[in-house]
Order: structure tokens, then C-alpha cells, then sequence
């Protein structure tokens, strides 16, 4: 345990600055989660794989010296593909099953993603170098790597960009019909499937801004994917499918819990304390809708 | 029932009791066997029966392989030491030490996580569907990374559970935990057949089926979820304990808490054998067993790759397993008058 955090607020400043940059990367995760669940109704274990697997494609363009950050433009397109190859083989045969079904499939996916990876680029945690300096702050108590700043500005850019296709152009607006009713969206002539395959392509091309993204602040390992998973699925269900502004807000949220939680644990427990909040998160819904004699749905 | 279950069901036990003698090279194998059963068996009240699939029974197989080891160790030394000082035996069990302190931890082993479910049954149980199989799987993750972090359990560098008594070598070592697991077996055979004859059967059937219509009929469908659980998590329990002592090493992700490994393992032995049935996950138990080690193998290094696969393919093409297929394929078999006509109407309308 340790108080250092209440005793020398410019630790406290530092934590929730790297917590919110931080919370704007996973939002952008847990949007292409949200867009997926609610298009397709499928949880996809394997969304913290695909993330993992577009940094190690901007990790690569780095070990070839290209600039890192040009991995921001290469890694969705090479993802959107991977997501299509993805939803081809597997998930469009979920799709209108249960949702345990899915969940299992997808978990399948994970561990072959994780082994593949570990084969073919080696079990070392690795990240790109980006070379962006840092920028002090507050008489140089408060230390921000420009590279955090440059992330989450990227992401923002990507989400305003998605929503604004979304809600503009033809496909965002099959997409949006799909989402309310897939049965009527088939019969005013929108091709749900290929709408299903766009939407999976653009989550996981997301995915893959948010991976390179990942790749040249923090750092990438095979086996790290399950937790971006988790915390994507926390964020949409705190906020709700289809909740732009909750998803970025309680996507910041978490990532300042996480720093606090870094602060005052200690770092072996920075993971076990995000699945804990995703348990107590879940409990504390499921009693508060118990009162009205409801549940999660 | 009738004469010729009879005759199988003795026959099993025979060659179970019989089979480590003829099979000798195979006795670690056959326990990990009969410990994938239990697990596979007991998820089958969960997932199966009550349909709440949960990811998150490796939290008792988990704790149960934990407390066996503290205990077995704790009733004799001080705990910290031996964890401290690693897979060095600083303290060496005797004979009647080691299974005096084998017997006390499996005891612990099956009630503590009993009595933890009990605790955490009420408030996960009310979750339903996805967000209770997300949530177990949360709940599994977290209690791996938190023991990871314990000092007195080993932390990171592992906990090496006490190493059997110098009398017989490692045939001895061997048959015991043979017999241990085979009857851990046993046990849970004939408590979940015992179960499955009575009416706690049809409730969880019916909270499958359709909880909110249970619950209208009467039926505190909290109390027997809970109950459930709990039957469950003693079994895993139980078979955590026993693994525990013949692998003989536990590190916190990677054999306790492995989520990523035997808490996937469970679920798909029971769904390639045909979920909701007595013998779906016995035999997807088996079948699983070959296919694994099969891999681990022909395709050493690659083992995962092929299990991805194969989860894939299992999940996608056979959601109803083995059993599904033959009730489907044999009606008549299963008890289930058919109506000829009926079914050739119902197949035209698809």
C-alpha cells in the first residue's frame, strides 16, 4: 500500500492525465465492441487479439524502419481484411445463434490469434519507438510523453471521422438500420450480410488504429489481449450500446481507475483489479435492477 | 433401473480398479483422465442442466489446488518458509504426515470452495446469460492475477506441493493418485446420477427452459441456482486438490487459476459429448482427452493452434455434441416416441 498519491497531488495530477489519455485509446476499442454487439449481437473475446495483432503490424513498419506512426494509416486497412477473412470463416456462421455460442467461438479465435503470434513474433514484450520526446509540465513534476498525446488525438480524430460516416453515408446508414431491426432492413433491400461483414472489417480495423496506436506508447505481448477485451466490454456495458459521449466518458473513467488503482496496489495488480471492477460492476447492476425485479438483458 | 446398466456400470468399475495394472505406463494419464471428467460432469450441472454457462469454475478447481497444497504443507511447517525457500526440501513430509495432511486438505479443498459459492452464488447467480459467463470469466482472470500476487502461497515463483513419501517410488506415487482420482470419480458419479433421478433436476431443467415462467410456477429458482453452484464447486473443488498433488507444482495462471487452458477445457468437453446429459460429458471427457494429447504430441509446439481449431469447429458444427447428434439420429433410443408422420411434417417445413 501506498499513500504517496494523497500526500503529493502531482502524482495525482500525473495519474489522472495518463489515466484519461489512456481511457480515450480503450473508448475507442470499446466503440468498435459496442458497434459489433450491437449490429451483429456477438461478443467477440477475440476483439483484444485483433488489437494486439495491429500493433505488432505497426511494431513491424518500425523493426523495417518505416515511422511507427505510419502504422496508423496501414494497420486498419491490413485489419479491415483480416476482420472480413475472420467473419467469412467463423463468425458469420454465429451470427444468429446463441450468444454463449459466439462468445466460445470467439474465445477460440483468441487462442489461435495468441498462438500464432507468439510464433511468429516471439514471446518478448516488445514496442515501437516513436521517438516524440516528452513534454513536462507544472515545473516539471508532471512528465507526458508526446506520444500519449499524439494517441489520443489520432483517436479522437478516428472516432469523429466513424461517427460522421456513420450517420452520413449509405453504408453507416444500412449499418444503423441493421442494428434496429435486421429483419426489416432485409426486406427494404439492405444486404444485412454484407452489412454484417463491413461492420466486423471496420471493428476490426479499429482494432488496428487502436493496436499501432497501443504499440508506440505502451507495449505489446501476445497474451495481452484478453484485457482490452474485458475492459471494452466493461466500458459498453457501464455506458450502453449506441452511447457515443458514455463510452468515451466511462472509457476515460476506467483508464484513470486503472492508474489509481497502478498507484496504490502496485502494478501486480493493476490487471486483477480491472477484472474485479468488471465483477463488482456486473453486482452492482444486477442488484440495483433486482429492486424492480429485472435484470441485465 | 434396468439389468443392463447394472452390467456397465460394474463393468466400468472393473476396469477402472483393474485398469492401472494393465495400462502401467499410462497411470498419470488415466488420473488426469478421471480429473477431466469430474470437471467435465460436474460444469454439466451448470452449463448443462441449469443452462448458466460459466467460465468461472476454475475458481474453485483453483482455490481447492491452493488449499490442499497450504494445508497438506500449513498442518505440519510453517507455510512461509516452505514457499520461501521454493522447490528446495528444506522439511520432508513423513509417510503418515503426507497423507494425513493429504486427507485434511482435500476435505478443506471440496468445502471451502463450497462455501464460497454459496457466498458469491447470490449476488453472480442473479446475472443471467452472456453477462454471467462474462462475468465468471472476470471472476477466474482476477483470482488468478490476485494469487499471483500473494506472497505466502509463493507469488509468481510457484508453490511446490509436498513430494510423496520415499515407500514404492514413483509406481507407488503412481497407483495412489490413480485411486484417488478414480474415486473422486466415483464419488461424483454417483452423486450427480443420484441427483439427476430427482426432482432438483427437473427445476434446473425448468430455470433453463424458461426462468421467469419457473419463478411464476413457484419455484424460488435463487435457492436451487445457488445450490447448484454449490454441488458443482465441491466436485471442482475436490478435483483441484487432487491435481494439485500430481502435478505436483502450482503456479498461479498457469495451472491453478488456467482459465485460458481448463477453464475453456470444461466447458468443451462438455458441449463436444452433448450438454444436459449424464454421459455427454463422460464421454466428451475422453474423447477430448485423446484429441489433446494427441496434439501435444503429433504437434508439439503447435498444440494451440490446433486446439483454437478445434474449439472452432467444435462450437460451430456440433453445438449439440455427440449426444445431440445420436438422440437426433436415434430418437427411439432416448425414450422419445416419434410420430412419424409428424416428423416428416415438421421436416417439410423447413
Amino acid at each position: 500500500m501506498d499513500f504517496l498519491v494523497f500526500q503529493y497531488p502531482m502524482i495525482t495530477i500525473q495519474a489522472c492525465l495518463d489515466g484519461l489519455l489512456l481511457g480515450i485509446l480503450f473508448a475507442l476499442i470499446a466503440y468498435g465492441m459496442a458497434l459489433q454487439w450491437g449490429v451483429m449481437n456477438i461478443i467477440n473475446i477475440a476483439q483484444g487479439d485483433l488489437v494486439i495483432l495491429g500493433g505488432y503490424i505497426a511494431y513491424f513498419m518500425y523493426l523495417y524502419g518505416i515511422h511507427p506512426a505510419w502504422g496508423v494509416i496501414v494497420s486498419p486497412i491490413i485489419m479491415y481484411f483480416v476482420g472480413i477473412a475472420i467473419y467469412k470463416l467463423v463468425i458469420n456462421k454465429v451470427v444468429d445463434r446463441d450468444l454463449f455460442i459466439s462468445i466460445l467461438a470467439t474465445f477460440g479465435i483468441s487462442i489461435l490469434f495468441m498462438q500464432l503470434m507468439n510464433f511468429a513474433f516471439g514471446a518478448d514484450v516488445v514496442l515501437a519507438n516513436s521517438g516524440y520526446g516528452t513534454t513536462m509540465l507544472f515545473d516539471n513534476n508532471v512528465v507526458l510523453p508526446n506520444s500519449k498525446i499524439f494517441s489520443a488525438f489520432i483517436s479522437i480524430v478516428f472516432a469523429i471521422c466513424l461517427v460522421v460516416y456513420m450517420k452520413r453515408s449509405k453504408l453507416g446508414r444500412a449499418i444503423r438500420a441493421t442494428a434496429q431491426n435486421a429483419r426489416a432492413a432485409k426486406i427494404l433491400g439492405v444486404d444485412t450480410e454484407k452489412v454484417y461483414a463491413a461492420t466486423f472489417g471496420i471493428n476490426a480495423a479499429l482494432c488496428g488504429v487502436a493496436g499501432a496506436l497501443i504499440s508506440i506508447t505502451f507495449t505489446i505481448h501476445p497474451y495481452m489481449g484478453l484485457p482490452y477485451t474485458i475492459r471494452s466490454f466493461m466500458i459498453v456495458i457501464v455506458a450502453g450500446l449506441g452511447n457515443l459521449p458514455g463510452v468515451a466518458m466511462s472509457g476515460m473513467g476506467l483508464g484513470i481507475f486503472e492508474e489509481f488503482a497502478d498507484y496504490i496496489l502496485g502494478t501486480e495488480f493493476r490487471i486483477g483489479s480491472v477484472f474485479l471492477l468488471l465483477v463488482l460492476i456486473l453486482v452492482y447492476r444486477r442488484f440495483k435492477l433486482s429492486r424492480k425485479r429485472e435484470y441485465l438483458k | 433401473m434396468n439389468k443392463n446398466s447394472w452390467i456397465l456400470y460394474i463393468g466400468i468399475l472393473i476396469f477402472g480398479l483393474v485398469a492401472p495394472f494393465i495400462f502401467p505406463a499410462f497411470k498419470v494419464q488415466l488420473s488426469i483422465l478421471c480429473v477431466l471428467i469430474v470437471l467435465a460432469t460436474t460444469w454439466n450441472i451448470q452449463g448443462g442442466e441449469m443452462g448458466y454457462n460459466t467460465f468461472g469454475n476454475i475458481l474453485f478447481y483453483g482455490l481447492g489446488m491452493y488449499l490442499c497444497a497450504s494445508v497438506q504443507v500449513g498442518m505440519f511447517f510453517p507455510l512461509a518458509e516452505w514457499t520461501e525457500s521454493g522447490g528446495e526440501k528444506t522439511f520432508v513430509h513423513t509417510p503418515s504426515q503426507f497423507f494425513q495432511g493429504m486427507a485434511a486438505g482435500l476435505v478443506v479443498a471440496a468445502v471451502v470452495p463450497t462455501i464460497v459459492a454459496g457466498l458469491i452464488g447470490y449476488a453472480i447467480l442473479g446475472l443471467r446469460g452472456h453477462y454471467f459467463a462474462i462475468c465468471t470469466l472476470g471472476l477466474g482472470v482476477a483470482a488468478g492475477e490476485i494469487s499471483g500476487g500473494i506472497e505466502i502461497i509463493g507469488a509468481g515463483q510457484g508453490f511446490t506441493t509436498p513430494p510423496f513419501p520415499n515407500i514404492g517410488g514413483l509406481e507407488a506415487r503412481g497407483e495412489f493418485f490413480y485411486f484417488l482420482s478414480f474415486g473422486a470419480l466415483v464419488l461424483t458419479f454417483i452423486a450427480v446420477r443420484a441427483i439427476y433421478t430427482t426432482r432438483f433436476r427437473l427445476i434446473l431443467n425448468a430455470i433453463r427452459d424458461n426462468e421467469d415462467k419457473a419463478e411464476a410456477m413457484g419455484i424460488e429458482t435463487m435457492k436451487y441456482k445457488i445450490t447448484g453452484w454449490m454441488i458443482s464447486a465441491f466436485f471442482c473443488g475436490l478435483a483441484g486438490g487432487i491435481m494439485g498433488g500430481l502435478v505436483g507444482y502450482i503456479d498461479s495462471t498457469d495451472v491453478a487459476f488456467d482459465g485460458r487452458e481448463m477453464g475453456v477445457f470444461m466447458v468443451l468437453m462438455a458441449i463436444l459429448g452433448g450438454k444436459g446429459t449424464l454421459w455427454g460429458p463422460i464421454i466428451g471427457a475422453t474423447l477430448f482427452h485423446f484429441f489433446k494429447e494427441g496434439f501435444w504430441t503429433f504437434f508439439l509446439g503447435w498444440q494451440y493452434v490446433a486446439l483454437g481449431v478445434l474449439i472452432v469447429v467444435i462450437v460451430i458444427y456440433f453445438p449439440e455434441g455427440l449426444m445431440g447428434w445420436l438422440r437426433e439420429k436415434y430418437p427411439e433410443r432416448f425414450g422419445e416416441v416419434v410420430d412419424e408422420a409428424d416428423r416428416k411434417a415438421q421436416v417439410e417445413l423447413k
